[in-house]
């Protein structure tokens, strides 16, 4: 297939993700706020939610404050933003319409009702009362959109191309939230066993989906090494780093076969998935989580551009 | 309305099923027609204009019926003209015997913009240039036929032949089985088989194929996409091809892949930075070079355009004479050139009589329809035919036939015209029985670009038993 048909389809599903995961992330901001006393720490949720999406210099660039309203605002709607939610599904609906021919039908309706719907909503779904449906509806199109694809969609290298950029988008957005509270997942002396830990931790889980898979695999209450354990090494664990990397090294060795060329980008998702496979949370611990999450989101940016480099272009 | 208009023999079926039919049914059935459209997403993209940027074409539920014998008369006359094009645009890159013998005036080609001097005595494959011509033709009478222009360039439109014909057939299955009609579905195989018959490398027996688009945001795009999925072949952009050697690749998953043939939907302008218009993004920076060179072959030909000018027009029924010895089977419209003074002298003074339009314009916009227009309309235009009269020509107004289509009103008699479409291959010509049909649907009107409230029908060429 032509290298920019297997681009659009790998961003397309990646835009598609990073969608669902803007919304989540602005979900569990408004959770925590809503339970936090302290005002400060209020807008300290609203600071961090901006740099796990990534999105803090084109925020700053139109805001010198940090409100909830803005930061909603600029990660939901603001096309301004490439990776607000809205921005998301109308630069995925642009991708589906170049590769409308390789798309199914239903793929293709999941996509274009999206981006009609979107057309449709008006301030009023922007309110504080109207934002939690937004926050649904984008879920729930991506959901529709996931289970489109993988039910409908021929398993050949545009389906392959399709679930790497999933996986990769992922990974990586795995990776930014668990590093955005890395410190709350650090134990400090004064703090451990407190309220406010506990709400934090469990944010962090409801964000991936996870809090109930917490409790089913550790039969205990929240530890948080545990819930970095969670996140970063068990493959059962559909959002985790490891159930990612797992999935694409498979993919890149199906690509490979089917290709007839391996390239760096094998290599290297060999190595990352070779770390997470062999790794152990207290080791990752001692050595520093965050320093840990920052290799492991830059080596995600280079193992992308490697696949650009090897199929993409 | 049988009886204020005549019917003709080949519509009695249509009239009895029309009669049958109440009318709350055919509104039924036009509003499932739409819901059909907008689901496959046949739209036109008009973007810059404000509300919504895809937009459908209006589809007219009852179908324009050609009779056996006329579609044998109309594709003879085709097949004349097209070969007498082609034949035109071989010899202006060649020999130039036309202007030597004096049929042509040697500035109105060589001073043309459409003439294209990269093409000269470039041989392409099969001598062929014009692979696609889409000619619009309107009907007044039995087996008279008169031609409004000729596309030889990127003729667009035939995905809503094909699509018409589908969008039918699920709507009135009935009607297709008291009918016998000429199926069209075969087009883009037959397209295919034209394009891989024009192929450089003889000795390649599956020679790869691609349709260069400008992409998603041109207004065809639809068309593009689907005719590529028909076809089974590659939908590009320029930047997905690039030339190396004079030999042009694809870049693919599986690395570059040698490109034997270019369907291209983007005009010539655009399709080599390095030749033509160098700000061009769409195109393929050394192609021109890959096309001398003879490594691959491109349709339509670069340069096909000098058949197709609106200048050049007027000189059709004398190339027919000229290069095959016949007499036209099509006519062409009188048409006035405002440059020339007595021509202009009689356009300023019989206006209101007949139809201007800009030279170089398409889509029916910067047009006067004299008959229909006001008095200070009238004047606006002669303000401007006698400003820059290069630009302008005209022609009478034609006594169009009329076919039933189905308004608000009720079923009531519209003008339409017909844009056939023709194959020509190394192999020979081929042509699809019907045509792209597009109706002026507000009443009286001549106007049948769809940027101008026209719509389509599905076209019928009956078989003959």
């Amino acid at each position: 297939m032509l290298s920019r048909s297997a681009n659009n389809l790998f961003w397309l599903t990646r835009y598609m993700e990073r969608a669902e995961y803007v919304a989540r992330l602005i979900e569990t901001a408004i959770r925590l706020t809503s339970m936090s006393k302290s005002v400060q720490a209020g807008m300290n949720e609203w600071h961090s939610i901006l740099e796990a999406s990534g999105c803090e210099e084109s925020y700053y660039e139109k805001h010198e404050k940090v409100s909830a309203r803005a930061v909603i605002d600029h990660l939901l709607r603001d096309r301004s933003n490439p990776s607000s939610v809205l921005s998301c599904f109308e630069t995925a609906r642009h991708n589906g319409r170049t590769e409308r021919t390789s798309l199914s039908n239903d793929i293709w309706e999941a996509v274009n009702q999206t981006w009609h719907e979107a057309r449709q909503l008006t301030d009023k779904d922007f309110t504080s009362d109207g934002v939690r449906g937004v926050l649904d509806w984008t879920k729930n199109r991506s959901l529709l959109f996931r289970g489109a694809v993988s039910s409908t969609m021929l398993r050949n290298e545009a389906y392959w191309f399709a679930r790497l950029g999933l996986f990769l988008e992922r990974a990586d957005n795995t990776a930014r939230i668990l590093d955005v509270k890395y410190h709350t997942l650090l134990p400090s002396p004064d703090e451990v066993g407190g309220g406010l830990d506990y709400v934090q931790w469990t944010a962090i889980l409801r964000s991936v989906s996870a809090a109930r898979a917490y409790h089913r695999i550790y039969h205990r209450e929240l530890k948080p090494w545990l819930i970095a354990e969670l996140l970063i090494l068990r493959p059962e664990m559909p959002r985790s780093l490891m159930a990612c990397m797992n999935e694409m090294i498979y993919l890149l060795d199906l690509l490979g076969r089917e290709l007839g060329h391996e390239g760096e980008c094998s290599r290297l998702a060999g190595q990352l998935h070779s770390k997470l496979r062999y790794g152990r949370i207290d080791d990752i611990i001692q050595q520093g989580l965050h320093e840990f999450l920052t290799d492991f989101i830059d080596d995600s940016v280079v193992l992308g551009n490697e696949i650009s480099q090897q199929y993409l272009t | 309305m049988g009886g204020e208009v005549a019917c003709r023999p080949h519509y009695r079926q249509i009239l009895e099923w029309l009669n049958e039919t109440p009318t709350d049914l055919l509104e039924a059935k036009r509003r499932e027609a739409e819901i059909l459209f907008r689901r496959i997403g046949i739209t036109f993209a008009v973007y810059g204009e404000g509300g919504d940027p895809e937009r459908l074409i209006p589809f007219d539920i009852i179908p324009r019926v050609i009779s056996a014998a006329e579609w044998a008369f109309l594709s003879k006359g085709l097949e004349q003209r097209v070969r007498a094009l082609n034949a035109f645009t071989w010899d202006v890159y060649h020999e130039q015997e036309i202007i030597k013998a004096g049929h042509i005036p040697p500035e109105l080609v060589l001073h043309n913009e459409s003439f294209c001097a990269e093409m000269q005595n470039l041989n392409v494959p099969g001598r062929i240039y014009n692979h696609i011509s889409g000619i619009d033709l309107v009907r007044v009478g039995e087996n008279d036929f008169y031609v409004l222009e000729d596309n030889c360039r990127v003729p667009s439109g035939v995905s809503y032949m094909l699509e018409d014909r589908e969008v039918m057939m699920r709507l009135f299955p009935d009607l297709f089985s008291m009918h016998d009609i000429a199926p069209i579905a075969q087009y883009p195989e037959i397209l295919l088989e034209t394009l891989h018959s024009i192929a450089p490398r003889p000795s390649v027996a599956d020679p790869t194929v691609v349709l260069l688009t400008p992409g998603a945001f041109n207004s065809a795009y639809y068309e593009h996409c689907f005719l590529a999925d028909e076809m089974g072949i590659e939908l590009v952009e320029g930047p997905d091809l690039f030339v190396d050697h004079n030999v042009v690749y694809m870049r693919t998953t599986r690395g570059a892949k040698r490109v034997d043939v270019i369907y291209r939907r983007i005009d010539d302008a655009f399709i080599d930075p390095l030749t033509f218009r160098a700000d061009s993004v769409l195109g393929v920076p050394g192609l021109m070079g890959a096309y001398r060179s003879g490594n691959v072959a491109i349709a339509n030909a670069v340069g096909a355009g000098i058949a197709d000018d609106k200048s050049i027009y007027i000189y059709v029924p004398e190339m027919v004479r000229f290069y095959l010895g016949e007499e036209p089977i099509l006519k062409n419209v009188p048409t006035f050139n405002c440059d020339d003074a007595d021509d202009r002298a009689y356009v300023l003074e019989h206006v209101d009589e007949l139809v201007v339009k800009e030279a170089r314009g398409s889509g029916g916009y910067g047009m006067l329809v004299g008959p229909k227009a006001t008095k200070d309309q009238c004047e606006e235009f002669k303000k401007r035919i006698v400003k820059t009269p290069g630009e302008y020509i005209a022609q009478p107004t034609l006594a169009l036939s009329t076919v039933p289509t189905f308004v608000d009103s009720g079923v009531a008699p519209r003008h339409v015209d017909l844009r056939p479409f023709i194959l020509q291959g190394a192999d020979g010509i081929k042509i699809a029985p019907g045509g792209l049909t597009r109706v002026a649907l507000r009443e009286g009107s001549l106007v049948v670009n769809s940027s101008q409230g026209g719509g389509t029908k599905d076209t019928w060429v009956l078989v003959s038993r």
